[in-house]
């Protein structure tokens, strides 16, 4: 049958600081986003992420990209590039947004952070390249970003992960749901954001390179603690219905056929001032052509991205942009885009999978309630 | 008294007289991880060495299984709808894939013994 086998790190493949610690833990480490990343560790991908739906998983997250931005007024500089409502972004707080183009697609999704005097963003490791130029060629001149490349980026998730960082930051436990902290892990200085990528509480962790290692231990330490790698991560946040660059979401999708209108601030849906308001402002109206939905087929098979989906005379109707099995709902989940006028929750479909029509029907996402912390 | 073979690919079939049942081995099943669904044949489908025979998804993705010989599907293993971990668990006992009548058993030579398999995992690491 055919499978991977790990091997050697080719020498193009950048390591995070934790690789001595994946390798330690037994992590499978394979490339992703010219990364060597753990996909699993010995527990495996179906335990990994119902352990941190019921405990705490430590993820290592420091692929992505780290940002830092000043200048006179980054949030008003910054608005020019995102549909968001950044200059309303309130103190140590924590927002969702799209870095798009001038057809209203997205260039990459990410999260930006009011730090007081500058802002904080963290950005896909696929796209942190492209991004840093885009943000350096377009703000030049109001705003300097810096790319904070000596810092790693841990995610600590789960119902106990709050719990277990209140030991070392005390008040990490009832800072709001996106809202930044700087704080220390026993004497190591840390940036929290009460945020993450999997349904779940929990708290990201930016830290220095060369102490990384350290507080990832100490996290590993704790009672309910568990490592869990990019496999797990991307079942999780699958069943939690949100959306990953490069699937559900790309240059050619807009956010109001991938469902996150909300991602377009109030006042920037009158104002404008982002790239592709005139598409944008006419989808909002007028409605799009198609549509991010959940779909779950009918029996056990998964269905996988790339898998073509047809309405119920068998004419296509859009293409599933991730899919796989989610082990909370014991189940195969997809996400896609299909038809407008297929996208109403319980329209019928079916799904072309090694050639064989399988029934599926369109569902509300997430697949799995949200635990995120309500205070 | 029966033999078992291998394949580079990793599958398993055992053989008693002419009938074969076909598995993957703990290597192939480990390198897979938590399986989740297994697409098995149809009774009377026939196979040649090398074609698709079954099809194995774990939680990431699928992998194809091969025929290890030429022949015809007798009998699948119906309990892997239900507990398609039975792979993981056993895989060279209850989570056996499907029979199939052997058409040549000379086709078995061209296959890996035990220890030929062993010595060709050791390769591999």
């Amino acid at each position: 049958m055919t499978g991977d086998s790990t091997s050697d790190t080719p020498s193009s493949l950048a390591l995070t600081p934790l690789n001595a610690l994946h390798r330690e833990l037994g992590g499978k480490l394979v490339p992703f986003a010219g990364y060597e990343m753990p996909v699993q560790y010995p527990a495996g991908i179906l335990k990994e992420h119902l352990h941190t739906r019921a405990q705490a998983g430590l993820f290592d997250v420091s692929h992505m990209g780290q940002l830092r931005l000043t200048g006179d007024n980054p949030a008003a500089a910054l608005e020019a590039l995102v549909p968001g409502d950044i200059r309303g972004l309130g103190l140590k707080r924590t927002r969702y947004s799209l870095l798009l183009n001038e057809a209203g697609g997205v260039l990459d999704d990410l999260m930006i952070t009011n730090a007081g005097d500058h802002l904080f963003l963290v950005v896909n490791a696929a796209c942190k390249q492209a991004d840093i130029a885009h943000l350096r060629a377009r703000l030049a001149g109001a705003v300097e970003v810096e790319y904070l490349k000596d810092r790693a980026l841990l995610a600590l998730q789960g119902p106990t992960a709050a719990a277990v960082l209140e030991r070392f930051v005390p008040g990490a436990a009832t800072m709001p749901f996106m809202s930044y902290a700087e704080g220390s892990i026993a004497g190591i200085p840390v940036l929290l954001t009460r945020s993450g990528y999997t349904g779940e509480d929990g708290h990201e962790i930016s830290i220095p390179n060369d102490r990384a290692e350290e507080v990832a231990r100490l996290l590993l330490a704790q009672e309910g603690v568990a490592p869990v790698g990019l496999g797990a991560r991307d079942s999780l946040r699958l069943e939690a219905g949100l959306s990953l660059y490069g699937h559900e979401l790309d240059e050619t999708t807009t956010p109001v056929e991938a469902a996150l209108v909300w991602a377009i601030g109030k006042r920037r849906r009158s104002e404008g001032g982002f790239p592709g308001f005139g598409v944008i402002g006419r989808q909002l109206t007028e409605g799009t052509k198609r549509r991010r939905v959940g779909i779950r087929p009918d029996g056990r098979a998964p269905a996988r991205d790339g898998t073509p989906i047809l309405d119920e005379a068998g004419r296509p109707i859009g293409t599933i942009t991730s899919g796989g099995f989610g082990p909370s709902v014991n189940a195969p989940i997809a996400m896609g885009y299909v038809a407008t006028s297929r996208a109403a929750t319980g329209t019928r479909v079916t799904l072309v999978v090694r050639g064989k029509p399988l029934p599926a029907t369109v569902v509300d996402l997430p697949f799995v309630k949200q635990n995120y912390y309500r205070g | 008294m029966s033999m078992i073979k291998f394949t580079k690919d990793h599958e398993w079939i055992r053989v008693e007289g002419h009938i074969g049942v076909v598995g993957i081995t703990d290597y192939a099943q480990h390198a897979l991880g938590d399986i989740v669904f297994v697409e098995l044949p149809e009774v009377g489908k026939e196979v040649t060495r090398g074609s698709d025979a079954a099809v194995v998804e774990s939680v990431k993705a699928a992998s194809e299984v091969y025929a290890p010989v030429d022949g015809e599907v007798t009998e699948i293993n119906v309990a892997l709808a239900d507990e398609p971990a039975l792979v993981n668990a056993s895989p060279l006992d209850r989570g056996w894939f499907f029979k199939m009548r052997i058409a040549n058993l000379i086709e078995l030579d061209a296959l890996m013994d035990e220890a030929e398999y062993q010595s060709y995992l050791e390769g591999l690491a």
